[in-house]
């Protein structure tokens, strides 16, 4: 693309917010109740994030990587697709994560979720417990009906927000987890910034969040 | 608020006859008549309002959605409206003229579309599956998106319509980008058509592509009329002007219309809306009087100092 300092970021909305709500109405009516499916899994990976142990933190692995490859199945290929060109490219890049997931998770089980009581942890229970039972209000809180709400597991927003939740309470930073989600989490910012939409900065506070304690565990820590 | 001095409808006229000899015709709505301007390379008449598809005609498979467009597809055809641009990087907009299509008996139609991709040799194919989408046998324009790879594309253009699989071959631009360039195509290819930005405060083609599509014989579509809904949101704020109705216009989208469409070297501009009321309000600015270039001077001044 020549000249691109003379593009902003408008240049690159190819549709209304109306539209894009409207995607997201249909898109719930398409698959319910999938929803109450995926809310139940939600809540799931909120018992695991309490418990410590080899098979709680691979099944999170497994549920996030269903998620999210549900989320490019049934959203970005089946519906998103429909108004954005580049909607094929986010849905392959949401397969790849859905692979990390359960190559770290799973395969190599290196998601360690030790139960502590220490900033972090809190930070990613509160993280996730904001994907699972704030995202979904977002819509109606604002004036839109219900039917547009955004919820975990079939909806992109608040599934990678719930997975930064889960990085975040995890033992160790995972840096090439955190690749993705926070890659989605500025072109999504973007995208609602740009249609003025009142929830823009949502995630973009969720990878601030995510990035602060993810380089926290990665600084070394000085000994006394 | 300054008003310009008044102006007789004779010099309007005379006006109207030196801005790219418009003419009257028809309209399908009883007691209008649309002004249209002739295409230089043919002469074939155009209506000085079309429609554009930019955002508006987005909006997937939503039926709700796609049936209103339709309608102001039927708004737009019903008050004497031909011209539709759209490109395969407006998403569905072209599935959903084409579902529009198949609703409407739109015999006047004048198809515009584009290429848009990076590859010179899959241009055909996009094209193709542009077409298929519209559901027409042919384009009536094809036009170089942006003069995304416009050597290898205008190459294909050109054998088209020496084919008889295009009537008219043209290049845009948006936004002012590529301006050099954009004249220098101008200056060595045979296009019928050019496509840029124009509107009563972005003004810079006035200066050097305008004149050159003038000289050159090239019919102008001006995409952005309205900034994309920001000038019409900022002016609204404000009364309309008592010279508005001295050029027959009834709102700011008027008289921001026919700003443009009054400029010598402008063939038409293609708003685009997702109503089929504003598609009429649009319309409205190819009929009546049109400013002469003293009196666009006024109106370019006075939207100045709102």
């Amino acid at each position: 693309m020549s000249e691109w300092w003379t593009y902003s970021l408008s240049d690159f909305l190819l549709f209304s917010p109306r539209t894009y709500y409207r995607l997201s109405e249909l898109y719930n009516i398409a698959i319910w109740p999938a929803q109450i499916v995926m809310l139940a899994l939600g809540i799931a990976i909120v018992l695991l994030l309490r418990r410590s142990g080899a098979w709680q933190a691979r099944a999170a692995a497994v549920i996030l990587a269903a998620s999210w490859l549900f989320v490019a199945w049934a959203y970005l290929i089946g519906h998103y697709d429909t108004i954005n060109w580049a909607a094929s490219y986010f849905a392959a890049a949401f397969v790849l994560q859905a692979v990390l997931l359960v190559w770290t998770g799973v395969v190599r089980n290196r998601l360690s979720l030790r139960r502590r009581a220490d900033v972090a942890s809190r930070a990613g229970l509160g993280l996730f417990l904001f994907a699972l039972i704030v995202e979904p209000l977002i819509a109606p809180l604002l004036g839109r009906p219900w039917t547009q709400a955004e919820v975990f597991g079939v909806a992109p927003d608040p599934t990678v927000v719930a997975t930064l939740g889960v990085l975040t309470s995890a033992e160790r930073p995972h840096w090439h987890l955190l690749l993705v989600p926070l890659l989605w989490c500025a072109l999504s910012g973007a995208t609602l910034w740009t249609m003025q939409s009142p929830e823009a900065l949502v995630l973009p506070a969720a990878a601030v969040v995510a990035l602060i304690v993810a380089a926290c565990k990665t600084l070394p820590v000085s000994q006394p | 608020m300054r008003h310009s001095p008044s102006f007789s409808r004779r010099r309007l006229l005379r006006s109207l006859a030196a801005t790219g000899a418009a003419m009257l015709a028809p309209a399908t709505a009883p007691g209008q008549q649309v002004l249209t301007k002739p295409i230089p390379s043919t002469g074939e008449a155009i209506p000085l309002v079309g429609l554009g598809s930019w955002i508006t005609f987005n909006v997937g498979n939503d039926p709700v959605a796609r049936n209103s467009c339709a309608e102001v597809m039927r708004a737009f055809f019903a008050a004497g409206g031909r011209l539709i641009d759209s490109s395969p990087m407006y998403g569905s907009s072209q599935k959903v003229i084409g579902y529009g299509l198949a609703r409407l008996n739109a015999q006047s139609l004048f198809s515009a579309d584009k290429v848009w991709i990076s590859s010179g040799a899959s241009g055909p194919a996009q094209i193709e599956v542009s077409r298929q989408a519209w559901g027409v046998p042919r384009f009536d324009l094809l036009q170089v998106h942006n003069l995304l790879s416009w050597e290898q594309h205008l190459r294909t253009l050109l054998a088209m319509k020496a084919g008889g699989q295009v009537r008219y071959v043209g290049i845009t631009t948006s936004e002012g980008r590529r301006h050099g360039e954009f004249e220098r195509i101008m200056r060595t290819q045979p296009l019928d058509f050019i496509q840029a930005t124009y509107n009563i405060v972005d003004r810079e083609v006035e200066g050097r592509i305008l004149p050159l599509a003038r000289e050159r014989g090239m019919a102008v579509i001006i995409n952005r009329p309205f900034r994309e809904g920001e000038l019409i949101k900022k002016l609204q704020r404000h009364p309309l002007p008592g010279w508005a109705t001295e050029i027959d216009c009834t709102s700011w989208a008027q008289v921001l219309l026919k700003f443009i469409v009054s400029h010598p070297a402008v063939t038409c501009a293609i708003p685009a809306t997702t109503r089929a009321d504003h598609v009429q309000e649009n319309m409205g600015a190819a009929a009546g009087r049109v400013p002469d270039a003293a009196f666009r001077a006024r109106m370019a001044a006075d939207v100045e100092t709102l």
